[in-house]
């Protein structure tokens, strides 16, 4: 496996391949991610995309891809990729295609198609071994419709649909888990924050074959309500404090990519971000924030202490 | 040749096969399951190529169909009833992207309540979707109007997606004798199918189904599709004509059936026009010029073909199988829509709703038909819609309530107290 591509910084990609002037926010967490998975992924991808902020970057007649596009629906993206899929091996097996015309075959979707809607169509595609790369770009809410709670939503969080004093009163849903149960090739969390490990991760599913599943944590400024100057730094704080973990399932087994030595409080990563504001004024909610902070340690004391992959 | 024996299901099945379908992406229901486990049980024993994948839903089903035809595939599927609504999103949505491929529905009532026997409103659901339509009336015609499907779905002056129909049970589980059309004059009648441009190739990148912003794209694109679907007229009776030539079946965009002297037509789709076929034949016989106009072709609406058939009849009997509530039955009402005000119409159309779930629709319901409607001609005034529906099932219907009645009041005495309680209080 060539999972040494990726070194260092310098060794990243220097040309991109996501064309400039999308309608996406300024400071779009999701978007910076994609922008650095396409450029590992490279423009022989067709992505096949959900209902979500995404499909908007491709409206006619312009397109940020170089590759190929396909929008289906809300709830059937991965059924979308499997129709994609089997064609293409159909015209290859059938001599109807040349070989350096096949595609890897990309979702792409947010977390409330991920998480919720999609969800079923996502378990059956793994169940089928179905070679794709899911990549949901997670920024916590249905961002499309205005941010609406979804079942990726963090407990306490301010949405359009939980304003109340307490914010979302759910917890937000291990999707990480529920993939990885499935046994599928590749399992892994990434945030554009962190480009080296996504470049890695990426790679590393760009090698494989069968289902590889990955969900980057998407820092959404208007979703979330923070200036979008601050989205690289909600990112590394998500990542430094432990809220989002970096790390891959592979082989049967869970490995962190970065063990924080010592992780910074969530009060750090929460502050930033207006749709916790409530946490903090007008006045210091600081059981809401000890439960937070003690949910984020638990599961941190469940992880062994490992050598992060190199 | 010699005819088989072949269940509509199976007909279903074999158009597929002689059409060399490449990927049939499934799901199963009643009464359709048995067209897929026939397709699943060639490709396992070899006896066709192709793929089969079953997907998790119908949703899902029409998306991968949708997106491997998008991919430059020849694809096959097929559902029914809870299936084809489940679907219904992609529907609309796999027509918009202008995918060619052939749906089978078989016909059933839909939910609620539940039942397994055909009715239209399955289908007639999808009338709007973009979906041409193809009706059958006997299984020969489900064999034959999947080849002539396909065709029509992959014209360049189309690309749409198509919808063959057949009833649940009647057609569905019913063996009739089949002509199974000569591989050979099946692979020159319906070459493979060229995607031309229209598919994913890393050499060629593409985007397909992008948003549109404003009415104004998104008017131009649908309204594209509405043209495209009408092409749908001409095309259909220029392969008709091509099928009928080499396989020497007629199967026009309609059936008319004694309609040339006719005064009288019945208007239909689906299996139980055999029966009004029966009907006409028995009315003949004792006299009566009646006669059975029968659309194949549903979508696009034949509107020149039926205006022609219909016109100086003195009535048209619509019987539908299928209700729009609060409204009637739907193919009577596109009827007069295409009917009003055009020289030489039939003055009286009168419509009857039949066959819901399943019922059968009687020679002498038939007979009752033509009745009413020569007495409407006789007054002038058109009666309103009429459900076929006799003393006996209601009487039927009355016993099942009274059985319902006796064994809540049997099991649940308490409720009866309850209820007391309250009546006391008033
Ligand atoms: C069947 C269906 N229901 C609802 C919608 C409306 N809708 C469009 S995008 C969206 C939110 C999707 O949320 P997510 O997957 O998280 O993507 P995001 O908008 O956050 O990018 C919703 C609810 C839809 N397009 N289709
Ligand atoms: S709402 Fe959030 S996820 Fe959507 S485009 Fe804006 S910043 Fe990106
Ligand atoms: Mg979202």
């Amino acid at each position: 496996m060539t999972e040494q591509r990726f070194k260092r910084m310098k060794d990243l990609p220097s040309t991109h391949l996501l064309g400039t002037g999308t309608p996406m926010c300024s400071g779009c967490g999701g978007l910076e991610a994609l922008h650095q998975i396409y450029d590992v992924l490279g423009d022989k991808t067709v992505f096949v995309n959900a209902a979500g902020c995404m499909t908007l970057l491709s409206v006619y007649p312009f397109t940020p891809f170089r590759g190929s596009w396909l929008y289906t629906a809300m709830a059937s993206a991965p059924a979308g990729a499997q129709g994609v899929r089997d064609a293409l091996d159909i015209l290859a097996q059938q001599g109807r295609m040349p070989a350096q015309d096949d595609l890897g075959v990309v979702v792409l979707t947010g977390d409330g198609s991920a998480y919720g809607m999609g969800l079923s169509a996502t378990s059956a595609a793994m169940d089928r071994n179905l070679d794709f790369i899911y990549i949901c770009y997670d920024n916590e809410g249905y961002g499309n419709t205005g941010q609406q709670a979804s079942s990726a939503t963090p407990h306490a969080a301010l949405t359009a649909t939980s304003g109340g004093s307490r914010g979302y009163p759910g917890y937000k849903k291990d999707l990480f888990g529920i993939w990885a149960a499935h046994r599928p090739a590749y399992v892994a969390t990434v945030i554009g924050s962190e480009p080296l490990d996504l470049a890695r991760k990426i790679e590393k599913a760009r090698e494989m074959k069968g289902s590889r599943m990955i969900i980057a944590l998407a820092p959404c400024p208007t979703g979330w309500d923070y200036d979008p100057k601050d989205s690289v730094e909600v990112g590394r704080l998500a990542v430094k404090t432990g809220v989002w973990p970096l790390k891959e399932y592979i082989d049967g087994k869970v490995v962190h990519t970065r063990v924080p030595r010592e992780r910074a409080p969530v009060e750090d990563y929460l502050q930033l971000q207006g749709r916790f504001g409530h946490l903090f004024a007008p006045q210091k909610n600081t059981a809401l924030l000890e439960e937070i902070q003690a949910r984020v340690d638990t599961y941190w004391a469940g992880v062994e202490p490992q050598r992060p992959a190199s | 040749m010699t005819p088989k024996l072949l269940s509509g299901n199976a007909a279903a099945a074999w158009g597929a096969r002689l059409a060399g379908v490449d990927y049939i992406p499934a799901f199963p229901i009643t009464p359709q399951t048995e067209i897929i486990e026939t397709l699943g049980s060639w490709i396992d024993s070899g006896d066709m190529p192709g793929r089969m994948v079953t997907l998790e839903s119908e949703h899902s089903m029409l998306t991968a169909a949708g997106a491997a035809a998008a991919t430059g595939v020849r694809v096959f599927s097929a559902t029914s009833s809870q299936g084809l609504l489940y679907a219904m999103e992609m529907l609309y949505t796999v027509a918009g992207w202008r995918a060619p491929f052939v749906l089978v529905n078989v016909s059933r009532g839909l939910s609620a309540p539940i039942t397994l026997e055909a009715d239209h409103n399955d289908i007639l659901a999808a009338r709007d979707s973009g979906f041409l339509q193809l009706h059958c009336a006997d299984c020969q015609e489900v064999l034959d109007s999947v080849l002539l499907a396909y065709r029509l779905a992959e014209d360049p002056a189309i690309r749409l997606p198509v919808l063959v129909n057949l009833d649940g049970f009647y057609l569905s589980f019913t063996r009739e004798p089949v002509d199974l059309p000569d591989e050979e004059a099946v692979s020159r009648f319906l070459p493979p199918f060229d995607a031309g441009e229209i598919r994913f190739s890393a050499s060629a990148p593409q985007s397909q189904a992008v948003a549109v912003l404003g009415g104004g794209p998104y008017s131009y694109f649908r309204y594209e599709t509405h043209l495209a679907a009408c092409n749908g007229v001409a095309v259909y009776e220029q392969i008709a004509a091509e099928f009928a030539s080499t396989f020497g079946r007629e199967r026009g965009a309609l059936e008319q059936y004694r309609c040339d002297d006719a005064e009288l037509v019945f208007y239909m789709v689906g299996s139980f026009a055999t029966k009004a076929r029966e009907a006409v034949d028995r009315l003949r016989d004792a006299g009566q010029k009646v006669g059975l106009v029968r659309p194949r072709l549903l979508r696009p609406f034949p509107l020149g073909p039926v205006e022609e058939a219909l016109k100086g009849k003195q009535a048209v009997i619509v019987i539908d199988q299928n209700l729009s509530m609060g409204q009637g039955g739907i193919l009577h009402t596109e009827l007069l829509a295409a009917l009003y005000g055009k020289p030489g119409a039939p003055p009286v159309v009168t419509s009857f709703i039949g066959g819901l779930g399943g019922r059968d629709i009687s020679a002498e319901e038939f007979y009752h038909m033509v009745t009413v409607t020569r007495q409407a001609i006789a007054s002038g005034t058109v009666p309103p819609p009429r459900l076929l529906y006799t003393a006996g099932e209601l009487r039927e219907i009355r016993k099942l309530q009274a059985v319902a009645m006796v064994e809540r009041q049997e099991t649940a005495p308490a409720r009866g107290t309850a209820a007391g309680k309250e009546a006391a209080h008033d």
